[in-house]
């Protein structure tokens, strides 16, 4: 039968063990030549952007990468499939965005927020997502009905 | 109840009752919004209510940790807490930090990073306030008789916890980068070091509750937390799939986190033998109910509901839909909300000698909001698998797809009426019988159970 060193040597080792290899892993998938997200194309704007993404809570409707709320659509190819005037007129709507009663926050956005906006959806919409980003069909366009 | 000082627990239960409420409110606040109620929109858009909503409940739970460790920690370590004041200002500290970041988030003022939006230079709070809580209990812990397994390992959970606390704080420039440091905290929380703390907290009130020998208790608790870590640390993975990073996760998250489920199943099956193996006579039948429910049923939330979307091939399609908000709900409920209540419901008649160990009003607690978190969670989950099927097999558009899953929500409040009136019985009787006494500590009424 099991004794308790034995258990609590399980436990230690188990954890050790994994704990090195998710470290391992994290530097792998880390390295740049392992990049999936276009690293060298994150400009200030884009920098900014995320700021903005940030400090509006934008996540807490919105899902980015499947990531965020889900009271609102997904915004990962967003730019692609509204194209970028429309989403521009968005953020900067002074009355909330409705289209089918569900209200978004009227940000009233100044041209240069809602430009550094863009930018860093229009980033986030190269990203290689694996196969999320062209199989799944709010994200994918080809594969989404009008 | 053997020491004074234990009684502090007594204010952080307290707290979490008042914070639980809070967040059923804005739970409410966001049901209503998703059937077209959203009144309060100009005031409190959904964005701070889900905020509010999921702080809340982090912040509440990880006080009602903090009152478990000033309840267990002197009793195992036998000794009374080192300084009862400190643990007072750290409590308080606690509130006002708590109440600054929900109050902020009415007024714009977080980071929106699911679940970690509490600003930056609050965080600095945050750890300055967990350093005092964790000082308080490894000085008592350690100038204490004893250092138990089960002290231990709940001690080691809250100071992982708060080590991995920190990953959350760096900014990153790029998304990609930011969201994967971030699930090293909300992952390895949830499916890694808070599992040590429940484990802790099952084990001492599994040794109070049935009397089996500590010795046989604490070699299984080793056995859960090492199955815990060896699925949960790479098991990070399955939220790698489809961030932008390396496909690798792909094969090592979806290997180790559907091996996640056998810590949770170890877990229930160590709870339900462990009660058949003991004695049956502990008055305390309300918290034995808790204890062996939260085993059960974080099983269930955790364990199954999550391996129906861990897989790769799964994950693909449920990945940010309500299939995720379904085991949200129920994962968090099982494992710590009822582990929470457990120990609530164990401690109080031993803070304040009052015996309402059996009364039909925890009874009806526990059954109402257990049955009502139930149908919430089916609700959750008949709209969350329409709302796979219909937007992402059919590629229909967001919100015509929003529409058709409307009817769930209502239905999804009608459950959460019923959940809240369990959870309201539970605060009516903590309020109503809770006040802590001296004679709890001097009469010694507390049953011990010898095997
Ligand atoms: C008590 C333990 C657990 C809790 C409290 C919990 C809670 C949660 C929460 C709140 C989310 C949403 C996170 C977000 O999107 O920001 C989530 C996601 C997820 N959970 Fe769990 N979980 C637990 C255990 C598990 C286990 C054991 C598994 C696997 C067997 C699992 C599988 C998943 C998966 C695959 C996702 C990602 C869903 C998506 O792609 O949108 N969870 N969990
Ligand atoms: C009256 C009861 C409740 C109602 C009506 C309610 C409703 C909601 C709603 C509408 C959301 C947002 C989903 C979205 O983004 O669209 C949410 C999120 C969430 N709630 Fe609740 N909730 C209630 C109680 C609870 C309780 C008791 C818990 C903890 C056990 C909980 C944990 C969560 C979590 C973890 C999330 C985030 C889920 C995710 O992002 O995947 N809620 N809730
Ligand atoms: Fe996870």
């Amino acid at each position: 039968m099991l004794s308790k060193s034995q258990a609590r040597t399980f436990f230690l080792g188990g954890t050790v063990v994994t704990f090195l290899i998710f470290i391992g892993l994290t530097i792998y998938s880390m390295a740049p030549s392992n990049d999936q997200s276009n690293h060298q194309n994150i400009t200030e704007q884009v920098i900014k952007g995320k700021h903005i993404w940030e400090t509006n809570n934008c996540m807490g409707c919105h899902a980015i990468m499947g990531e965020g709320g889900y009271y609102a659509p997904e915004l990962t190819k967003v730019i692609d499939r509204r194209g970028a005037p429309l989403v521009k007129a968005i953020l900067q709507s002074p009355i909330p965005w409705a289209p089918n009663g569900r209200k978004m926050v009227a940000y009233e956005m100044s041209d240069e927020d809602a430009e550094a906006m863009i930018e860093y959806l229009k980033w986030i919409g190269e990203i290689d997502l694996n196969g999320f980003d062209r199989i799944v069909s709010p994200l994918a366009k080809d594969k989404l009905k009008d | 109840m053997k020491y004074k000082s234990q009684q502090v627990a007594y204010w952080f239960f307290a707290l979490c009752m008042l914070l639980f409420a809070l967040q059923i409110v804005y739970g409410f606040i966001m049901g209503f919004a998703r059937i077209g109620m959203d009144g309060l929109h100009d005031w409190i858009p959904f964005n701070t209510a889900r905020a509010v909503h999921t702080n809340l409940l982090v912040v509440w739970l990880l006080t009602g940790f903090m009152g478990a460790a000033y309840y267990i920690i002197p009793e195992e370590a036998q000794r009374e807490l080192v300084s009862v004041k400190l643990a007072y200002v750290q409590l308080i500290s606690l509130a006002v930090v708590g109440v600054a970041a929900i109050t902020g988030y009415h007024f714009n003022i977080w980071e929106g990073r699911k679940f970690l939006e509490i600003p930056r230079e609050l965080d600095y709070l945050v750890v300055v306030n967990v350093l005092l809580f964790l000082g308080i209990i490894l000085a008592t812990l350690f100038k204490g008789k004893w250092q138990t397994t089960t002290a231990l390992v709940m001690t080691m959970g809250l100071v992982f916890a708060a080590l991995l606390y920190l990953p959350g704080m760096i900014w990153f420039d790029s998304q990609v980068t930011d969201s994967f440091f971030r699930w090293w905290v909300v992952h390895l929380w949830v499916e890694g070091v808070w599992e040590l703390i429940m484990g802790g907290i099952l084990a001492f009130l599994l040794i109070k509750l049935t009397g089996v020998d500590r010795e046989v208790i604490e070699k299984w608790l080793y056995v859960i937390v090492g199955l815990t870590f060896l699925s949960g640390i790479l098991g990070t993975g399955h939220h790698y799939y489809y961030i932008g990073v390396n496909k690798i996760w792909l094969v090592v998250g979806g290997v180790f986190s559907a091996l996640e489920p056998l810590a949770f199943l170890a877990m229930a099956l160590f709870a339900v033998y462990m009660y058949r193996k003991g004695e049956k006579n502990h008055p305390n039948k309300i918290a034995l109910f808790w204890t062996i429910g939260a085993a059960i049923v974080s099983f269930i939330g955790a364990g199954l509901l999550g391996f129906a979307h861990t897989l790769p091939q799964t994950n693909l399609y449920t990945h940010g839909t309500l299939v995720t908000a379904m085991h949200g709900h129920y994962a968090f409920w099982g494992a710590y909300v009822m582990i929470v209540l457990a120990i609530i419901s164990y401690a109080m008649p031993n803070i304040t000698g009052r015996k309402r160990h059996d009364k039909t009003n925890g009874h009806l607690a526990f059954w109402l909001s257990n049955i009502g978190m139930l149908g919430m969670v089916v609700a959750l989950g008949v709209a969350g698998v329409v709302q796979v099927y219909l937007e992402r097999r059919l590629s229909m558009d967001f919100m015509i797809a929003q529409e058709e899953v409307k009817i769930h929500f209502v239905v999804m409040l009608l459950c959460a009426t019923m959940f809240a009136t369990g959870i309201g019985i539970y605060i009516y009787e903590f309020i109503k019988y809770g006040r802590p006494t001296n004679e709890a500590l001097s009469k010694k009424e507390e049953t011990v159970l010898v095997s």
